[in-house]
């Protein structure tokens, strides 16, 4: 058995502040590692330009990835404990389908001509605010219909039953709207719903960053009720857990990271349910209170590394972010679980 | 008289689900210090009783009281202080030690990081340490056998430190053996802790054996009281006999009703031959008498020999082998006389 792990939190918090460095390096032009080093620290770079292109790009990427791998981490596994269901994810409130039907809606009723002039270049300028305003609308609909319906729903296997069911119905509306609209538009919402930790800018930070931060505090202070929930309803009952009201402020957490992330990165796959399984193994424990730091800290590394990877270092290629996330990781994990398998029992 | 309030009582009891109760007018006690086994065919509703006992479910009508305190008027964190239970739901943790999951019975004594001060420590060893499960706790619970986990789930149970503890058959998945183990472990943990203990089973024969106060549940009501008192007043046969079934107040096992057939036989030899012979015997059709007259006299001589006298005749067969054979060949008047009368010799 693998004994539990306490003292890898400080060495994934170590590679993930080490790992910010190439993520903010590497791009279509790199920077020395020792330059981008002293603009972090506040210092001079042997080229100015560095300054500008660190400052209003590379750094806004870096912290976008490290904030969205938390959350979408740290609300998958909230969600797989909420739901004792090792498939859950970020998403199976219906969150992404709230947002990306709201983002169909945004981009189908904004006439081409409105925005024609940012098309090839994605939903930035004008289009960037109203896309994330309508996803976080979307997601946060769909969120409160899941929620409302909640009261109703005994059962933590019922809810997850409505939490699907209404996603299917919202996606069900994406596909329509799209039925209906022009063709290049329908284009955009696909290059949307491809996920991005490159469009965030600093302006986006502020906004982004405050309702990761506050998610994952949330989440944080979750870690006892969580553990004692890993036993069943019941059982948490018994100890005390007043597991409905538990179980709301679980997936309002869950709905502002997941939300969030999709509101300003869109649908970012994989992440959310792979991340945890991950860090379980890594910590060796499913108790939260050493689990929920170690997910946040694992999918922040993670999102780096699909970030790093998702712009191949001297190129102009960009590669779609979930297309690493899932193409990569997912294999990465397989080998993983299938290696921990022979000798132990993974959830 | 000053009523005695320690312990469980409950008066007036009604319990159910929403319209349909599946019981009304239920009265008990369960006293501290003692082992009180509930008992009932299957479907009578014991765990909806046990579930409504430990506020899992509310009742329909009644009241609770355990010590004097109506437990339905008290917070939750005050009651899973007071009252813990090991219940029949599956229980999967993931990754977590056996330890682990005792230590998350502290939840209701910690704070709300979850934080585990020495007294929570020592009072976890102390719990492992009393159901003896020293050997078990260091590995993952999902590696454990239905046996050994059900006594880290009682450990867990014994970690919230409560006054009264309740099982929902906790011998279920468990060989005799164990289940004789397990209830004779919980009759030591009701004396040493002056704790009330509830545990309900199906299994009748070791309830009788082994409980000190016995709550008997069929579809009727309830009927309380000790074993000795439950038997002789006929209350146990009202609930359990069937008619090709009735339970044997002296052996205090089960019978075949037609007990009473078959040919006369006399058994001379000392215990636990006695009782063996006497039990090949009435498997083979005879019904074995305490005193002459008898078809036959089966005598033991040493060893697995006996001296077998019948029709005249004296054989002497030289195992059990023998004997069982010999019981077949010589058949009684009846064929088919099922009277597998296992218990019917004289103490």
């Amino acid at each position: 058995m693998t004994p539990r792990r306490a003292w890898l939190l400080p060495v994934l918090g170590a590679v993930a502040g080490l790992l910010l460095v190439p993520a903010v390096a590497l791009g279509p032009i790199s920077i020395p590692f020792g330059d981008t080093i002293a603009v972090l620290v506040g210092g001079e770079p042997s080229d100015p330009r560095w300054t500008v292109l660190i400052g209003t790009v590379r750094l806004s990427r870096a912290i976008t990835a490290v904030l969205a791998g938390a959350a979408l981490g740290v609300a998958g596994l909230t969600m797989q404990t909420l739901f004792r269901n090792p498939l859950a994810d970020p998403y199976i409130l219906g969150v992404s389908s709230g947002a990306s039907l709201g983002v169909a809606l945004f981009l189908a009723t904004t006439t081409a001509a409105a925005f024609g002039a940012t098309f090839g270049t994605g939903l930035v300028g004008l289009g960037r605010v109203g896309a994330v305003g309508a996803a976080a609308a979307g997601a946060f609909l769909v969120l409160a219909i899941v929620l409302a319906l909640s009261r109703w729903v005994r059962s933590a296997v019922t809810l997850l039953i409505v939490g699907v069911m209404v996603g299917a119905v919202t996606s069900a509306v994406v596909s329509l709207v799209l039925v209906w609209t022009d063709p290049r538009i329908a284009q955009q919402y696909v290059v949307w719903g491809l996920g991005s930790f490159d469009a965030t800018s600093g302006r986006d930070l502020q906004i982004f960053a405050p309702i990761v931060l506050a998610g994952l505090l949330v989440a944080g202070a979750l870690g006892k009720p969580l553990n004692a929930l890993l036993l069943g309803q019941g059982y948490a009952t018994s100890m005390g857990v007043e597991v409905r009201r538990t179980r709301l402020v679980v997936m309002v957490a869950a709905g502002l990271l997941a939300g969030g992330v999709t509101a300003f990165c869109g649908p970012v796959a994989f992440i959310g349910i792979a991340i945890p399984h991950l860090a379980r193994l890594l910590v060796g424990t499913s108790d939260h209170r050493l689990l929920l730091p170690a997910t946040a800290l694992v999918g922040a590394i993670t999102a780096l590394l699909c970030a790093i990877a998702s712009h191949p270092p001297g190129t102009e290629t960009v590669i779609p972010l979930n297309v690493m996330t899932s193409l990569v990781g997912a294999p990465v994990v397989i080998a993983v679980l299938l290696r921990a398998r022979r000798s132990e029992v993974v959830t | 008289m000053i009523e005695d309030e320690h312990g469980l009582r409950f008066t007036g009891l009604a319990v159910g689900y929403r319209r349909t109760s599946v019981h009304t007018g239920l009265t008990g006690r369960a006293r501290r210090g003692e082992l009180t086994v509930l008992v009932g065919p299957n479907g009578a509703g014991k765990s909806t009783l046990l579930r409504t006992l430990a506020c899992l479910q509310p009742p329909i009508a009644g009241t609770v009281r355990l010590d004097g305190t109506d437990l339905a008027g008290i917070a939750p964190m005050e009651r899973a202080r007071r009252l813990a239970v090991v219940l029949t739901d599956r229980v999967d943790v993931g990754l977590l030690s056996g330890r682990e999951l005792v230590a998350i019975g502290r939840h209701p004594h910690t704070g709300p990081s979850g934080r585990l001060g020495p007294r929570d420590l020592a009072v976890v060893d102390d719990a492992i340490a009393a159901v003896g499960a020293g050997h078990l706790v260091g590995r993952r619970v999902a590696e454990l056998s239905d046996g050994e986990r059900q006594r880290v789930l009682t450990a867990r149970a014994l970690a919230q430190e409560p006054g009264l503890l309740l099982l929902d058959e906790p011998s279920a998945f468990l060989d005799v053996a164990a289940r004789v183990a397990l209830l004779g472990m919980l009759r030591d943990l009701a004396r040493e802790r002056h704790m009330g203990v509830v545990v309900s089973t199906h299994d009748l024969e070791l309830a009788l054996r082994l409980a000190d106060h016995v709550w008997l549940l069929d579809r009727t009501g309830l009927r309380c009281g000790s074993p000795e008192e439950l038997v002789v007043n006929g209350a146990v046969a009202a609930v359990f006999d069937t008619p090709a079934l009735a339970f044997d107040p002296v052996s205090g096992t089960f019978t075949l009703a037609d007990g009473s057939a078959g040919r006369p036989a006399l058994v001379v030899a000392e215990q636990p031959h006695r009782a063996l012979a006497a039990r090949a015997l009435a498997r083979a059709g005879w019904r074995v008498v305490p005193t002459s007259p008898a078809d036959a006299q089966i005598e033991h001589i040493g060893g697995d020999r006996f001296v077998v006298r019948h029709a005249g005749r004296i054989t002497t067969v030289e195992s059990w082998a023998a004997l069982v054979a010999w019981a077949r060949r010589v058949p009684a008047p009846q064929p088919t006389a099922a009277a597998m009368a296992a218990g019917t010799e004289e103490r």
